[in-house]
């Protein structure tokens, strides 16, 4: 057991735990963040993504001792009052069955479209192709990355 | 650590208990009226309906919802039929405390047969409010009619009460005829009059779900995030090969991960460890030792092989559920004497697995007097029979409440995860959450059966079908029920003794084809291990369709060109039912569809080969027709399925909006199937187990452009549209195929190296 500071959207966070527990557990299990899913453990999915210092990262196999800089999860990016654009655009086009892997996919579209305004179908088919559904959302999400892209300008 | 391995028969406990847990329409949370683990009657309208003090009107629905909208559709029906706002309505779901059992999520039959007993309650709840309303009105029941959740006098609408005012927080207590049935089938009959479409204002428009800002704001709860006081975390542990039973284990091996403990009875083993790691790491380091397993299996390679050489154990030209009807060959036969020309052609399907985006979860508190299951298993009511009869438990003791979880289409793996988490529940005496890990949803979650189908068609000099035969021979999707109510179904029972029994299960292709001398038979095999298989076979999104169809509908592809014929043309000329010619009709006048014999002008750009197909299918009461149009590379294999126009008709619409999107889930799903899903096993155990090894389509390859043409018939009922697309979908790719390249795909799924091989076949 050992003791680590976390700081998950902007929250400051001390917790006990061993210091080979991937970062998915402290999460879910000790500080209550449970968008963080887990979907295969294995880095494949990416249901369990988190942003770190803003960048996409699988916390299912990221030990966390391994941990440096700040953690931001779906709770961090907006709210019903504050939507961000991403979400506002998933919501409008209804891009989801069950949802269960669309932490992944809408943290994933909040790093990518920070660095890619404009985004072309092409562009979102190679950036995603890392990233499992398996309801069929694509078409759905490929029209929502790009209507969250308008929403920004 | 403990070590726990015994297990005692108890039952006829004492009913005690509650428990105020509530799933809403629109996320919020509400009180609720009473509850124990008791059940509802299904001839109370209160168990379909309560109108609150606040307005709200609460909706018991005996199915639940797997991100279609079903419960939004649900609300689309009542607000209608009942004459209030849909905002007002909170469509509760698969709670066995609070809803009947109407079967649960089940084979395309939420709207067609579940909202039948829903939207009856819903006309007789305003009748009767009517009735109440004319009294405290002080008028006579003609004088006064409904609108936005009042009952109003028709010469002053001003004169007005409120439904919550008249019966707000009270019972119904209004009796209906429930005729006798749970499940999918149960239906009740009342004196209300059901409203006509005309009078619809819900029904036929889009509405969206609010679940989807919920889940976007990261405020939804799932099955996973369940957590209950003094709650330990389990994983199981399965075995190593196909058919092995456990030897021993080495405690030794975990001893320097605290707070675990072993549960094992009999094969069945798991650990249990206070913090969610330590069971994950206990789980994966614990030394079990099982025996070898059986030997001889079947593998991957020579599956279809294994298939047509065994004997089967059913064969039938009937029904599942009907007496075996021996296939009567004898007109086909005569009719074999006049052939001009007769084409044979053999489908092969693999087994598919659910391959959920999380593996299954449950979190179980098995007391001494009674039983809490949270679960996203489609089919809690049975869910929480099998519980009961796995603990020698009396079913009023044990209570499952479904939660949503990721997304299913059949029995996967959270069936076996709800036994599972019970036994360890009532092994350890501790409130247990059991997720497992990504091979237990694929390496170990029942599968849909591989199969082998056969066309025959004989023509007449001038072209024309004279006798038509098509069989099919596989494993069964009965080899464990589709729901969880029998424990011998289950790897828990199983693992624990329980007798294995076995339910041979095909079906045969679902269609109008009017060809003379036409015989269809299916006939089904053993499974390759009885007992507590990874092979194991059950119902996956369209249970059986996608493997008949494909085949049925390639069949019919083969025929037309045969006969010279356009796919079409061919077609139509042998289906004479309306709604069976509109939707080909429309698919074809969307598409533009210019006639032509198959792949007889195929186009061509460089190392591109471009192809339509088309495929028409039924499900039930709802009719599918598809075109595809596809690229093929033929340097590197790949099929691009760039296009598919949808007609599809379901009876009247209710939600437009989910009805496509439901339509396109169903486009992706089987484009997946088609081109990359199988499961790979060897001579010892299945090899798929994660989403390198158990391939499914991604972003990269996935549909885009998907035109659905949808067709309203508002004299109709509603019928089924979860799955019926999914079968036509994997013809239509296969045909266009064709087209493009003049070679035909007879074993899905239409891998690279399988395209390569087809083409390297044809220039050689």
């Amino acid at each position: 057991m050992a003791s680590f500071e976390l700081k998950v959207n902007n929250t400051a966070h001390t917790v006990d735990c061993d210091e080979d527990t991937p970062l998915l557990y402290v999460l879910r299990d000790e500080l209550d963040y449970k968008n963080p899913r887990f979907g295969c453990g294995l880095a494949q999915c990416g249901s369990c993504t988190v942003l770190i210092n803003g960048s996409p990262a699988r916390s299912c196999m990221l030990p966390v001792s391994a941990i440096s800089g700040d953690i931001t999860t779906i709770e961090g990016i907006g709210s019903p009052n504050a939507p961000h654009p991403v979400q506002t655009a998933f919501i409008e086009e209804q891009a989801m069955f069950c949802g269960y892997c669309m932490n992944g996919w809408i943290l994933e579209a909040v790093a990518f479209l920070d660095s890619n305004p404009n985004p072309s179908e092409s562009n979102i088919r190679r950036h995603f192709s890392n990233l499992k559904c398996r309801c069929g959302s694509h078409s759905a999400i490929i029209k929502a990355i790009i209507k969250a892209s308008e929403l920004y300008d | 650590m403990t070590e726990i391995n015994s297990i005692s028969r108890r039952s006829f406990l004492k009913s005690s208990g509650s428990l105020t847990i509530w799933f809403s329409f629109a996320g919020k949370s509400f009180a609720q009226i009473g509850s124990s683990v008791q059940r509802k009657s299904p001839s109370q309208l209160d168990s379909y309906i309560a109108i609150r003090a606040d307005g709200t009107v609460d909706i018991f629905f005996g199915k639940m919802d797997m991100g279609q909208g079903v419960n939004v559709s649900i609300a689309q029906i009542v607000a209608d039929e009942l004459d209030v706002p849909i905002e007002s309505i909170n469509v509760v779901m698969g709670d066995t405390a609070l809803t009947v059992n109407q079967g649960g999520g089940s084979g395309s039959t939420a709207i067609e047969l579940g909202s039948r007993p829903i939207r009856q309650a819903a006309a007789e709840a305003r009748r009767y409010l009517l009735e109440l309303g004319a009294r405290r009105l002080g008028l006579l029941r003609a004088q006064v009619s409904a609108r936005d959740a009042s009952v109003y006098f028709v010469d002053n609408p001003s004169e007005t009460i409120s439904y919550s005012e008249l019966i707000g927080n009270q019972y119904f207590d209004v009796k209906l005829n429930w005729n006798g049935t749970y499940g999918n089938n149960l239906n009740i009959t009342g004196i209300a009059t059901l409203k006509n479409p005309n009078q619809y204002k819900y029904i036929g428009y889009s509405h969206v779900r609010p679940e989807i800002a919920s889940i976007t704001f990261g405020e939804y709860e799932y099955i996973t995030d369940i957590k209950v006081p003094g709650m330990w975390h389990a994983r199981v542990i399965r075995p190593t090969k196909i058919g092995a039973t456990l030897i021993s284990y080495d405690l030794d091996s975990i001893s320097m991960i605290a707070d675990v403990e072993v549960i094992q009875n009999l094969d069945f083993i798991a650990v249990i460890a206070l913090k969610e790691w330590h069971a994950i790491k206990a789980a994966r380091d614990l030394d079990v030792v099982w025996s070898d397993g059986e030997a001889d299996l079947p593998t991957h390679e020579n599956i279809y092989d294994h298939i047509k050489s065994s004997s089967s154990i059913r064969l039938t030209s009937g029904e599942p559920r009907e007496q075996d009807i021996a296939p009567d060959l004898t007109d086909y036969n005569r009719a074999m004497s006049y052939a001009a020309q007769t084409i044979t052609a053999e489908y092969h399907y693999p087994f598919q697995s659910h391959a959920s985006i999380g593996p299954a979860c449950s979190v179980c508190d098995v007391r001494d007097n009674e039983v809490i299951l949270y679960t996203a298993t489609q089919k809690p009511h049975y869910a929480a029979e099998g519980v009961a009869k796995l603990l020698g438990y009396d079913i009023s003791n044990v209570r499952a409440i479904w939660v949503p979880g990721p997304g299913s289409f059949g029995r996967n793996d959270a069936g076996d995860c709800a036994l599972d988490a019970a036994m360890i529940s009532y092994l350890s005496k501790r409130p247990i959450r059991l997720q497992g890990m990504r091979a237990d949803g694929i390496q170990w979650d029942p599968k849909s059966p591989a199969s082998v189908h056969m066309g025959s068609a004989t023509f007449n000099a001038n072209g024309d079908v004279i006798a038509y035969k098509f069989n099919s021979k596989g494993f069964s999707a009965g080899d464990i029920e589709s729901n969880e109510s029998n424990p011998s179904h289950s790897l828990v029972g199983m693992q624990t003794g329980l007798e294995i029994n076995h339910t041979p299960r095909f079906l045969n292709p679902s269609d109008k084809y009017e060809f003379p001398n036409q015989v269809r038979y299916w006939e089904t095999i053993q499974p390759i291990v009885d007992r507590a298989s990874p092979l194991r076979t059950s119902h996956l999104r369209d249970p059986l369709g996608p493997q008949i169809h494909f085949a049925s509908e390639s069949f019919i592809d083969e025929m037309a060109f045969a006969s010279k014929t356009d796919p079409i043309e061919f077609r139509l000329k042998y289906l004479s039912e309306a709604r069976d010619r509109e939707v080909i009709q429309s698919v074809a006048d969307r598409y533009a569809w210019q006639p032509g014999v198959a792949s007889t002008n195929p186009v061509r750009d460089g190392s591109i080969r471009i192809g339509r197909g088309v495929a028409y299918t039924r499900r039930n009461n709802t009719v599918v027709a598809i075109i595809c149009e596809l690229r093929v590379n033929v340097q590197t294999g790949r099929i691009y399925p760039q296009k598919f126009i949808v007609a599809s008709d379901q009876g009247i619409i209710i939600n437009p909006l989910w009805l496509r999107r439901t339509i396109e889930g169903n486009v992706i799903h089987a484009t997946s199937r088609a081109l990359l899903e199988e499961v790979h096993f060897d001579d010892n155990t299945v090899i798929s187990k994660d989403w390198l090894s158990y391939k499914t389509i991604d972003i990269d390859l996935a549909p885009y452009d998907i035109d659905i043409v949808l067709i309203n018939h508002n004299d109709l009922p509603p019928y089924g549209a979860g799955e019926p697309s999914s079968r036509t979908i994997i013809p239509a790719i296969a045909n266009a195929f064709f087209d493009a390249t003049g070679l035909r795909l007879r074993s899905v799924p239409f891998l690279r190296e399988k395209v390569l091989i087809a083409l390297g076949t044809a220039a050689g």
